[in-house]
């Protein structure tokens, strides 16, 4: 029975150590990372998201998209589109966070 | 009794002529800051440096700018969310307002002062209003060669009852003759190049300038002369070295025009360039802080100053044009998004998004000599364009 403990635990540890390889965001971060999509990635997708000079961003638009698919778009950009990489700023978990939110329904800055 | 009747009513007829003369006031010391996240916007005074109201309920504001009625006393704002609204700076009130299209983008108001255009992103294309009713006048869909609709981007009003914009999609630059406004004629210039993403007009309004994302220069065309057609100008600029990532697209209508000079934003490079306004030849180039948002021309055109996209949106650089250098870096705070001078040049304002107020330098001694708060401001637009040539 113990074995089979350890075991689940490793296998557990192993499991979300795979999908979340740094500390959750604090929410200071968080509060950070909604105000660079609203006021940044706003300049160009519009600060209610709903699309400017670049594609609309909500839940509707995204939910069908494959979320590692939007994680490398926001880090690297889109070459050939004027979508930038945003990799020197954002990590991998914040970009996670961000297309999590993002096909919920993104929180408000206000 | 008879008597103090007539004298107390000539009194109370005294105070009220003598309200209405304390209330007389011009608007050429005015101007309007946008409040992007409040959906509100302030009424500013230039003489005194200060805010003479808040006026709320214009909608998402996260994207706008304002034409000025040509008595520059209505400021038409145009909004993301596609309202038209027209506030009374001496009423300091909403006059009108209509939700016109689906997402705009900016506008530009006749020389006549009789027609109101306004860009849409979506569904693509330009609508034009009348001023005083804000009643539809002309609905052009920006359909290009290609079929498809087209964000439309870079629209102003040109000598000759004329409209410009270009469609960002399809890559075309539109002539729109107003002369009978309910029926444009549309000259359609097209290949002009990809991705044409703001559109600016030259202080002479003669030459309508399109800067290009998708290739090198800008589309140049010469609106005495369209038959001669679009022509490729500052292709040269863009071809040195590596294209660096824009984090906030260069906004033309702030390229400074300064007598023989124009000063327009590198894109992807973090320099500006100095062309001759005849040649439209690159005749110097400039390191900077960042990619270039606006470059604005100080009135008499000496300096050009420059704002800067993310990640470098704390800075504002000055530059010297008879020497070409730049003379001053300053760090006036967090979300530096526009600048506008004051008619004669002698102060300068800035909008501090991200501080939640507005700064006043003087542009001279480069202090700091006036600050207002304001939620999240953006542009910041004098009525002094009222008169220019274009918006």
């Amino acid at each position: 029975m113990r074995i089979l403990t350890t075991a689940g635990m490793v296998i557990g540890m192993a499991f979300s150590s795979a999908f979340a390889d740094s500390p959750p965001l604090d929410p200071q971060r968080q509060n950070e990372l909604v105000r660079l999509v609203r006021q940044d990635c706003g300049s160009c997708h519009g600060m209610e998201l709903r699309g400017g000079l670049g594609p609309a961003l909500t839940p509707q638009i995204l939910k069908d998209k494959p979320a590692t698919t939007l994680v490398s778009t926001i880090l690297h950009g889109r070459p050939g589109t004027p979508m930038p990489p945003w990799k020197n700023f954002l990590s991998e978990s914040e970009a996670d966070w961000i297309v999590d939110n993002l096909q919920k329904g993104f929180p408000d800055a206000r | 009794m008879r008597a103090r009747i007539p004298a107390l009513l000539l009194l109370a007829l005294g105070v009220l002529v003598g309200c209405a003369n304390t209330n007389l006031r011009g608007t050429g010391d005015l101007g309007v800051v946008i409040e992007r996240a409040t959906g509100s916007v302030q009424i500013l005074d230039t003489t005194h440096r200060t805010s003479l109201a808040k006026v709320d309920g214009l909608g998402d504001l996260s994207h706008a700018s304002i034409s000025y009625s040509r008595d520059a006393r209505y400021a038409y704002v145009f909004g993301r969310d596609g309202g038209l609204t027209k506030v009374d700076l001496l009423t300091q009130r909403i006059d009108r307002r209509i939700i016109q299209g689906g997402n705009s983008i900016g506008g530009a108001i006749s020389a006549d002062g009789k027609l109101v255009a306004v860009a849409n992103y979506e569904p693509g294309g330009v609508k034009v209003f009348d001023a005083d009713t804000l009643s539809l006048v002309a609905d052009i869909p920006a359909i290009g060669s290609d079929g498809k609709h087209s964000k439309v981007v870079g629209l102003v009003d040109a000598p000759g009852h004329r409209f410009v914009f270009s469609l960002y999609d399809a890559g075309e630059i539109w002539v729109a003759d107003m002369r009978d406004p309910s029926q444009p004629v549309l000259r359609k210039l097209t290949g002009i190049g990809k991705e044409p993403y703001d559109g600016m007009i030259t202080s002479d309004g003669r030459h309508y300038a399109a800067g290009l994302f998708g290739e090198d220069g800008v589309a140049l065309l010469d609106l005495w002369d369209l038959d001669a057609g679009v022509r490729r100008a500052l292709v040269e600029f863009g071809r040195h070295g590596e294209k660096l990532p824009v984090y906030k697209m260069p906004h033309l209508e702030g390229w400074a025009t300064t007598g023989s000079q124009i000063v327009l934003p590198a894109v992807g490079k973090h320099e500006v360039i100095i062309a001759d306004q005849n040649s439209w030849k690159e005749v110097a180039r400039i390191p900077v802080a960042g990619q270039v948002v606006f470059a604005v021309a100080r009135p008499g055109g000496r300096e050009v100053w420059l704002n800067f996209a993310f990640p470098h949106n704390d800075t504002v650089q000055v530059v010297d044009l008879p020497s070409r250098r730049i003379v001053q870096t300053l760090t006036p705070g967090k979300g530096v998004l526009h600048l506008e001078f004051s008619p004669r040049g002698e102060q300068v304002w800035l909008s501090l998004r991200d501080e939640n107020r507005i700064d006043i330098y003087d542009p001279d001694s480069f202090a700091r000599i006036g600050t207002l708060p304001a939620e999240s401001p953006s542009g910041i637009f004098f009525t002094v364009r009222a008169h220019r040539i274009g918006l």
